[in-house]
């Protein structure tokens, strides 16, 4: 079995603070870190492949220095990464993101099975994984926390749902999401780490994977962002002081002249 | 292509550099230097007092007649057919959009045996409710769903298309936006029709930490997936009228790769976290599984739903469908009330969307109060059970 993962480098939220008196993004420090939900596709490429055998291939889109995180899953005992990178594809919004994704599952063919996280933490769209099922058109399912093969060629999985939790099972080639109960990431290898070091990790730009520029990055997106700003302050805060019986009491008239339902 | 600077009127401030977050930027001659790495995010630009850094320009390709998608569409999310909330608030935001436009606001229904639900959507708003059903399109499957939605816009050809940023929506709106060559905006808190006729859609992104305001100006429809609990709910007119147009999707529409094999639904005393107006969340403080009852008697009695921090959920005294955060849900209720909670930032950017904020805790320098509407110093064990007293004292009971 030949699976693919998609990861995506983010910049650490850690590092990112709001200035409580500008209500304003501080940042401290730039660290780039692999997007925490991918980290369970990656587990869960990894469970199925010590179950069932194959291989584990590991694909991000980005910037040169994406190639980190790259190296960062192939410490966990992947067996190869492929770093898509082009000036072509800065600014690509989920569609582009998606086709330029699947361009890249076509030509590392035959895949059986795609993972990927939920969604990125810095955008939280959770929109490339069912749009790369699309441009594929293969089945796909969302929010796994459970997967395992039937009968060699069946994907079942047990995915979240707003109301409890669903059991579905497809055909592969399938595309799949998954979320943090599919099991704690495990831990890098002194083996692994060393190959994880020297491996040749190939780079695909626009070219090829037979994309023209104007279908990939900022020109291959159907929506543009025209404003960032930032979001409006809070109101003024205010701390209750006193004895816990004064407190209650305060918190209770504030509450209720804020309209909250049940008071 | 890369952010584009005015040397004229940069100032050398350092003012991008420090707001970048791919470290794109350097002041290089007294003037700021974008390189390679930059992935056009747009942080940048606002951060610039100056107004000196602009996003590249994008030529516009040719498109086919945008003029001839009229109308504006929500999704009506159900469960065996009782109507999630959110399709309802769907309604109020789809009417000004609407109103605003001077188009129809329809309804997409699809499942089987739905005509209750469809009188629903009419009375709360709905001009047309395109109603589609068929004994293969029940239970809610991702594929079945998106094709037929695909079909229908084809067909009928809206202009503006809402979903519910639910579990369902977000799985499979996204296919139906690709399916149809077109943008899709996530998680949108804000929706307006510009002067250009345009929808402004308005999103959280990097964690809530900045807003952006996204168009898709050349294919069509617009569409959008937005919160639950964001946008206003509209009052039920029973007496509404409406008109319900039964779609016949084809064959090959509602059948499905996918086989839904089981579906549990899970209850639970309190309410859901997308749902509830009131999240009473837990943190560490709580210091062991069974100190969550003050948690949840606070809940129930405010009819809201439990919450949880991921350092709870990984201690185990809580499962977690309660984790907010990060990892876990994004929500935005009218109350938010952390108990014994630090305010880590993987744990704010889940929750700063809500209303009103309060938390409660012993260390008056918890982070979590840079963040709150009102502070509570105390210990929660004291305090929790005063206000749960002093709520029903209140409410006479």
């Amino acid at each position: 079995m030949h699976i693919v993962v998609c990861i995506k480098q983010v910049p650490d939220a850690k590092n990112v603070r709001i200035d409580p008196e500008t209500n304003t993004l501080v940042r401290q420090g730039v660290d780039s870190i692999v997007n925490p939900h991918d980290w369970y596709a990656v587990e869960a490429a990894l469970l199925l492949r010590d179950e069932y055998g194959g291989q584990v291939t590991v694909m991000t889109m980005g910037p040169p220095q994406a190639e980190e995180a790259l190296r960062e899953t192939l410490a966990l005992g992947v067996d190869q990464a492929v770093l898509l990178s082009d000036r072509a594809f800065a600014g690509a919004d989920t569609w582009a993101t998606s086709l330029t994704l699947a361009r890249a599952v076509a030509k590392l063919e035959p895949v059986d099975l795609v993972i990927c996280g939920k969604q990125a933490i810095d955008g939280d769209t959770a929109q490339v994984g069912p749009g790369l099922a699309a441009h594929l058109d293969q089945p796909y399912t969302t929010y796994g926390r459970k997967l395992e093969l039937v009968d060699g060629s069946q994907l079942r999985v047990e995915r979240l749902t707003d109301f409890g939790y669903e059991v579905v099972q497809m055909a592969l080639p399938a595309v799949v999401t998954v979320v943090r109960e599919i099991g704690d990431p495990r831990m890098p290898g002194l083996k692994h780490k060393m190959r994880a070091k020297k491996l040749e990790i190939p780079t695909w730009g626009a070219a090829d994977l037979d994309l023209k520029p104007e279908e990939v990055g900022l020109q291959g997106s159907f929506t543009q962002v025209v404003k960032v700003f930032s979001p409006p302050p809070r109101s003024d805060r205010e701390m209750l002081t006193g004895e816990v019986e004064e407190q209650a009491e305060r918190l209770f008239n504030l509450l209720k002249d804020g309209k909250v339902p049940g008071l | 292509m890369k952010a584009r600077i005015d040397k004229e009127k940069c100032i050398a401030c350092g003012e991008c550099v420090e707001v970048c977050p791919v470290e794109a930027i350097d002041i290089v001659d007294e003037v700021a230097q974008v390189d390679n790495s930059c992935t056009l995010c747009g942080l940048c630009v606002e951060s610039c007092e100056y107004e000196a850094i602009t996003m590249p320009e994008v030529d516009a390709p040719e498109t086919e007649d945008l003029e001839s998608y009229r109308g504006v569409w929500i999704v009506a999310e159900h469960l065996n057919g009782e109507v999630h909330s959110v399709s309802y608030e769907l309604l109020g935001v789809g009417r000004t959009l609407a109103d605003k436009l001077g188009v129809e606001l329809a309804a997409i229904l699809i499942g089987d045996q739905l005509q209750d639900a469809a009188q629903q959507l009419i009375g709360y708003g709905a001009d047309r409710v395109h109603l589609v059903e068929h004994p293969a399109l029940t239970p809610f499957n991702d594929e079945s769903h998106s094709k037929v939605l695909t079909e229908l816009i084809r067909q009928k050809k809206p202009e503006i298309l809402l979903g519910g940023a639910t579990a369902m929506g977000r799985s499979f709106i996204p296919r139906v936006a690709v399916a149809v060559e077109t943008g899709l905006t996530a998680d949108c808190t804000g929706l307006d029709i510009g002067e250009d006729g345009l929808l402004y859609q308005t999103r959280p992104a990097f964690g809530g930490n900045v807003m952006a305001t996204i168009l898709c100006p050349n294919r069509r429809p617009q569409m959008s997936t937005v919160r639950p609990m964001v946008m206003k709910k509209p009052v039920f007119d029973e007496q509404r009228q409406g008109e319900v147009e039964p779609f016949t999707p084809s064959q090959e529409a509602v059948t499905s790769r996918v086989t839904v094999v089981d579906t549990v639904i899970q209850e639970q005393e309190t309410a859901r976290l997308a749902e509830a107006d009131v999240v009473v969340t837990g943190g560490r403080g709580l210091q062991k599984a069974e100190n969550f009852d003050v948690i949840e008697d606070l809940a129930l009695l405010l009819d809201g739903a439990v919450g949880a921090t991921r350092s709870v959920v990984d201690e185990g005294w809580k499962a977690y469908s309660h984790q907010v955060g990060q990892t876990g849900k994004t929500v935005s209720p009218k109350l938010y009330l952390a108990c014994g909670v630090s305010g880590a930032i993987q744990h704010v950017v889940g929750m700063q969307g809500s209303e009103i904020i309060v938390a409660v805790n012993k260390d008056p320098e918890a982070p979590i109060f840079d963040i709150v509407n009102y502070g509570v110093v105390a210990d929660l064990f004291e305090f929790l059970p005063a206000f749960v007293k002093k709520i029903k004292e209140k409410r006479g009971e």
